[in-house]
């Protein structure tokens, strides 16, 4: 498949050495004194990170809660609206153009209105804004997924008087488990991000990107970074664990033995 | 002629019209059939036939238009849901994420036998096709055969008195079908069900079966019934017979509505 496989070493060293190289040139652009104001050199955020850490980590705490909050909520909504959909026709037929509405709508949009509808001490608008956002992937994939069963194993099923339920739990389902946790992956990036973004406009005064945005303005152009490096962590975080997640079921459902 | 509840099928005048964008599409008519206890009847014929329809009507996975058809004297519905019958498709439609032996258990599972009895049953079926080294595997590290093979030992986990089977050897090399022949003709055999096997190879319809039941396309319907009831054990031996080669020549002339002309007649 690959025409060019690189030796075991170098797939390891290749990404290093750009990282690297990224940070060299970033550190030359910041010493030449050419850059904005607002980018320091990658040492002056690094240390800013290693003295704030606790800061940081309490922020990125609450914001990957409420993204977690917002996943967990928004895929299981998801799922139950997928399977009512699969079974009922007419069920399709009423959340098709829900779900495109909601897909078309910009969250973002919503947030400032979620945000003060719930209060200033409230971290439940940016869990909604979250479960929103997550709810769209997983429900269309879940939604395909469920329709993956071939003819001939619902006519097995049929022809061994399997109930509706059981057929449900033992065939269906388990076909659509690899679609629904690649919904869930791209939604835990979106729920992190659209959690981070809900800090903007508004509510309690926490969070990544309530510090961002706060140490943005004050001119602390170093703890933003800091901050941002947050951000990136819990990202980075929700798409390990779920891409992990997703490999895991589909070994186990034998998808990835062709 | 015996009374309908020893019969393992008995259809009379049946018939399965399928609504179509043009127009209806009359795929069985006037469909009379009877499948003795223990009897192994093949139905044959080309595409278009209605082989298959008339065993998805027999398996109550559809139903008919017309007429009636009782499974050991019951409604083809009643005989599903009480599992009278085991089936068999051409696709072995193995659960991929469940080893050998949870996918030739599965109906037992779905009946919610106790696991003890389950495995026990299972490790019995497995050997009865010859995968006991293979109860561990999963069905994608197997070949066609072999997962053939664990399609038929599901099609008898409940011990059905009637197995259904659509071209289970269909999608098989000549050599894994041959030996897969045998290996049926002996379950069937020491099994004692009744049979209703549908193929479009006439050696494997002449080997296996007591009767042929040739069909004939637009409209689907029956047009012979031959006896191929061999007087002899269903070896190898038996292929390479004069009177295999016999049959199998009735069996093609019914076929091609006899007697067979030049090729470019047909």
């Amino acid at each position: 498949m690959n025409a060019t496989s690189l030796p075991g070493w170098a797939r390891i060293a290749a990404p290093v050495a750009v990282g690297v190289a990224g940070l060299l040139a970033w550190y030359a652009f910041v010493a030449s004194g050419s850059a904005p104001r607002m980018l320091p050199d990658p040492f002056a955020v690094a240390t800013e990170l290693v003295e704030r850490f606790p800061l940081v980590w309490e922020a990125a705490g609450i914001t990957g809660a409420n993204a977690l909050v917002g996943l967990l909520a928004g895929t299981v909504i998801a799922v139950l609206l997928a399977a009512l959909a699969a079974t009922w026709r007419p069920v399709d037929g009423m959340t098709a153009p829900l779900v495109a509405a909601l897909a078309v709508v910009p969250i973002v949009a919503l947030t400032p209105i979620l945000n003060t509808m719930f209060g200033a001490s409230s971290q439940f608008g940016r869990q909604a804004v979250a479960g929103i956002a997550a709810f769209v992937p997983v429900f269309v994939n879940t939604l395909r997924g469920l329709r993956q069963t071939r003819p001939v194993q619902r006519d097995l099923f049929r022809a061994t008087a399997a109930t509706g339920g059981q057929t449900f739990l033992r065939l269906t389902l388990p076909t659509a488990l690899p679609y629904l946790l690649s919904g869930v992956r791209v939604a835990a990036s979106l729920a992190v991000i659209s959690a981070l973004v809900a800090e903007y406009f508004g509510g309690p005064a926490d969070g990544i990107g309530t510090a961002i945005a706060t140490y943005a303005k004050s001119g602390r152009a170093a703890l933003a970074w800091a901050f941002v490096g947050g951000g990136i962590a819990i990202g980075l975080l929700f798409f390990l664990l779920t891409a992990l997640l997703e490999r895991i079921v589909a070994r186990r459902l034998g998808a990835l033995r062709p | 002629m015996t009374i309908s509840s020893d019969l393992a099928v008995r259809a009379s005048g049946i018939g399965k019209v399928f609504p179509s964008a043009g127009g209806e599409v009359t795929a069985l008519t006037g469909v009379e059939l009877e499948v003795a206890a223990g009897e192994f009847v093949s139905l044959i014929g080309p595409s278009g036939c209605g082989k298959s329809t008339l065993l998805r009507l027999i398996a109550d996975l559809d139903s008919a238009t017309s007429g009636d058809l009782t499974l050991y004297g019951k409604t083809a519905r009643r005989a599903r849901l009480d599992q009278d019958y085991g089936i068999a498709f051409q696709q072995a439609a193995l659960l991929p994420w469940l080893t050998v032996a949870a996918n030739i258990a599965l109906p037992l599972d779905l009946h919610r036998w106790p696991k003890a009895r389950r495995d026990a049953r299972g490790a019995e079926l497995a050997e009865l096709v010859g995968l006991t080294d293979f109860t561990g595997r999963y069905p994608d590290q197997l070949s066609g055969g072999m997962q053939q093979r664990v399609a038929i030992a599901r099609s008898l986990a409940a011990q059905p008195k009637l197995l259904l089977m659509d071209e289970p050897f269909g999608a098989l090399d000549e050599m894994t079908r041959e030996r897969l022949q045998s290996e049926l003709a002996r379950i069937a055999a020491e099994t004692g069900a009744a049979v209703v096997f549908v193929t479009h190879s006439i050696p494997e319809a002449v080997f296996l079966s007591d009767r042929v039941v040739v069909m004939s396309p637009r409209p689907g319907r029956i047009t012979d019934v031959i006896d191929t009831r061999p007087g002899r054990p269903r070896d190898e031996a038996l292929r390479e017979s004069p009177e295999f080669f016999a049959r199998v020549t009735a069996v093609r002339e019914a076929l091609h509505g006899a007697p067979v002309l030049r090729a470019n007649e047909r």
